[in-house]
């Protein structure tokens, strides 16, 4: 039992050193509490040691992500905690992304509990909030007390052991599993009374809600293809020999932008797949299989499409989350209309 | 038309010289029963029977059937009509129940996913088969015979032995009578105009290959969705034939006492007016899903419905058959509530159901089925312990030393039952 010893992750802001201006700095240890880690310390009492502040930039971590969490996760290492508290990053999108990449590497790597907060919206609660608990917080430093009560109680439930209890008892953001647990009601008397509110028009809460419906309404053929510029873009993993991007074979972080302005078909000596989720004998074989850049340059020949856009997208859709996916989509579509591409041939596996 | 149920609540079960009840003791003549439920079915090679009373240390393993033991006394037709009785529709007049016990059958395994029941233990929470004085018949049957063949006869034995003791109880008198009144079905008065008009559809499993229910004595793969009383089911008109899925098949007990029909005839006539209750199949190929989802939906449209609670049975490929129906009920402007249970892997993180439709807005959870429990060993197991392995929701390694069991709650009979007749659910975590 305690004490135990905590480690404080915070960005330039809070860690007191400065704003947007030193948003760039490096990771940088301070010894003891500082800021929000003054309130931690004041929650816990004696059970529970602030012993380090590891403070980094909120740009030079977003725009240095791997090596920031790792060099971050080596500072902390160092003091060999038994808590990591990170945050709270309330609605600053930058600060929460990194929150939640260090503490989902200190659960993943040191197995020691981490704790963070942040407001729903936050795109690092998205990125996060499956993996580690994320404490809901308002969206701004008013507040601050509440939130680091509630991390504090939570964080203290993981040392002890405790059982820790549903989002809306505990007050964190649902991680998307399942629990079982008991009500005090049957299942076909919930029913029924669950059927009465839904035609009396009253609000009603199912008790599976279903995972989003995503449709994307079809637009009208494209017309007169032999104008358009055509882009390929493929979840089918096809990159460059060497995958020199490092693309993920599973749950991709990323995708890849590969110019084919010079070639006129894949060769197994040019292209490879990076995907994990097939047999890649056919694709590495023959690459225009799942990327076809052979058959797209005979449209072009054939004046059946205007051009061949000399940029294709590659990402791996191997267990890649769907909150992901939808960030690569945005940032691919942003750049293709930005390109004057006006249709797209999308391949998968 | 009227059924009354005379309860006549059973507390002790014990062998004695005669099958009777005395007060709320059911003294069972252990012979005559083994001979009963034998019947003079050839196929059956031998027949044990034991008892296990809540609270003792006694797993039961592999189950097959749990069913309540009734008698009619007066109206149309007999007890599990078209398999022991005469195929007479059932569902007025008067049946007493012996309410407290159930007869298990149990023995050599006939599907390779049958369940268990622990009485006592962490197991015994998520069943009420472990809250019952239980009359366990391990039955074993001649070497040789189909697991068709055995399907049935086992079926049938439970039966023969459930109506053998309900006769116990004919002449008893009933501590206490539930009525259950259906006056206006099918006439169009609505005495009670401006309640909500609720139906209820039940899906029964009929997949095949020992997934199979039936109706009066018939197999309803090949049912076109129909209409039954209320009260039907409380005579024995469904029977489980269904040897899979422990934890979410419907037995011939939960269709005698289904919780759905019991909580909507709790309300008719003050929250709500309950039409009639569909029953549809959930067979294997498209076409027959789609043909009995159709019909289905037809049916509840033609009762005038504006609400209905659609309850499952099994996993999988019936999640398919339950959106279906769940979408053709809410295109046709028909409120709709699903039962279902989830299969979100052990750690809880995956999508819990095969499929889904948008217009399935309102879900009634009844558990994560992957969920792992450990379940301690215990003095007594009746039935065959060498099949802990094969049981759905077991593993290899599961018959861990000692006769301790490490299972998904899938093993566990009824854990997750799709009528709604457990209090388990699933939350968000």
């Amino acid at each position: 039992m305690g004490p135990w010893k905590a480690v404080v992750y915070l960005n330039q802001f809070f860690g007191g050193i400065g704003g947007e201006e030193k948003a760039g700095m490096e990771p940088v240890v301070r010894s003891g509490p500082v800021g929000p880690g003054n309130l931690f310390a004041e929650l816990f009492g004696p059970e529970v040691e602030m012993v380090a502040t590891v403070i980094c930039g909120d740009n030079y971590f977003s725009e240095h992500l791997e090596e920031a969490t790792e060099r971050v996760l080596a500072l902390m290492e160092g003091f060999r905690p038994d808590l990591v508290l990170a945050g709270p990053a309330f609605n600053a999108g930058r600060y929460g992304i990194a929150c939640g990449s260090v503490c989902n590497a200190v659960v993943d790597r040191l197995g020691i509990p981490a704790v963070t907060g942040m407001y729903p919206e936050n795109p690092g609660a998205e990125l996060s909030r499956r993996s580690v608990f994320i404490v809901e917080t308002r969206g701004t430093t008013a507040g601050m007390r509440e939130a680091a009560e509630k991390m504090s109680r939570l964080a203290g439930k993981l040392l002890r052991g405790e059982p820790v209890g549903f989002p809306e008892e505990e007050g964190y953001l649902p991680r998307g599993i399942r629990r079982n647990t008991f009500s005090a009601e049957t299942g076909a008397v919930r029913a029924v009374k669950m059927l009465l509110q839904k035609m009396k028009g009253e609000p009603f809460a199912t008790e599976y809600p279903l995972p989003a419906f995503d449709r994307v309404p079809l637009l009208p053929p494209v017309d007169r293809m032999s104008r358009v510029t055509l882009a390929l873009v493929t979840s089918g993993g096809i990159v460059p020999r060497g995958n020199p991007d490092c693309i993920e074979a599973s749950s991709a972080t990323r995708y890849g932008k590969y110019d084919i302005g010079a070639l006129s078909e894949m060769t197994p000596e040019s292209h490879e797949t990076a995907h994990g989720g097939y047999d890649p004998t056919y694709a590495n074989a023959d690459p225009n299989r799942v990327l076809p850049l052979d058959a797209a340059r005979d449209l072009e020949r054939e004046g059946r499409i205007g051009k061949l856009h000399p940029f294709y997208y590659a990402t791996v859709g191997n267990g890649t989350s769907v909150a992901r996916c939808g960030q690569f989509a945005r940032e691919i579509a942003r750049d293709l209309i930005r390109s004057g591409v006006g249709a797209v041939l999308i391949t998968s596996t | 038309m009227l059924l009354e149920l005379g309860i006549i609540p059973v507390e002790e079960i014990d062998w004695g010289r005669k099958t009777a009840i005395d007060g709320k003791a059911l003294h069972i003549h252990r012979e005559e029963l083994i001979e009963e439920t034998r019947g003079n079915d050839f196929r059956i090679a031998s027949v044990r029977a034991d008892l296990a009373r809540p609270g003792e240390s006694v797993r039961i393993l592999p189950v097959k059937d749990v069913i309540e033991p009734r008698v009619k006394i007066e109206g149309r037709g007999g007890i599990f009509p078209g398999l022991i009785s005469g195929v007479e529709t059932v569902g007025t007049g008067r049946t007493h129940v012996l309410k407290g016990c159930a007869v298990v059958t149990a023995g050599q395994v006939v599907g390779f996913q049958e369940g268990l029941i622990d009485m006592s233990g962490p197991g015994a929470r998520y069943s009420s088969f472990s809250r019952l004085l239980n009359i366990v018949l391990g039955i074993d049957v001649l070497p040789g015979i189909s697991p068709h063949q055995h399907e049935e006869a086992l079926r049938l034995a439970g039966l023969r032995a459930a109506a053998y003791l309900g006769e116990a109880c004919r002449s008893a008198v009933p501590e206490s009578v539930e009525r259950f009144e259906w006056p206006r079905f099918p006439t169009p008065v609505r005495r009670d105009a401006g309640l909500p008009d609720v139906a209820y559809v039940c899906m029964l499993l009929s997949q095949g290959l020992l997934h199979d229910t039936y109706l009066y004595g018939r197999d309803v793969k090949s049912l076109l969705p129909t209409l039954l009383l209320p009260t039907e089911s409380m005579d024995g008109a469904i029977v489980s034939g269904n040897c899979v899925s422990a934890c979410d098949k419907n037995t011939t007990y939960h269709h005698q006492n289904n919780p759905v029909i019991s909580e909507l005839l709790r309300r008719d006539g003050t929250d709500l007016r309950f039409l009639g209750t569909v029953v549809t199949n959930a067979n294997v190929t498209l076409r027959d899903k789609v043909r009995s989802a159709e019909y289905a939906v037809k049916l509840v449209e033609m009762l005038g419905a504006r609400g209905a609670v659609v309850s499952k049975e099994g996993f999988g490929n019936p999640d398919a058959d339950a959106m279906m129906i769940c979408a053709g009920l809410e295109e046709r402007g028909i409120r709709t509530v699903l039962i279902s249970d989830e299969f979100a892997g052990s750690d809880g993180a995956s999508q819990s159901l095969a499929d889904v439709t948008p217009h399935a807005d309102a879900i009634v959870s009844v558990g994560n089925a992957n969920e792992r429990i450990t379940l301690p060993p215990m003095e007594r197991v009746l039935g065959d312990i060498r099949v802990a392995e094969k049981l759905a929701g077991g593993q290899s390694g599961s018959l861990a030393r000692a006769g301790g069991l490490g299972v998904e709650l899938q093993a566990l009979l009824g854990a997750t039952n799709e009528l709604g007749f457990e209090v388990l659910y699933a939350r968000g975590g």
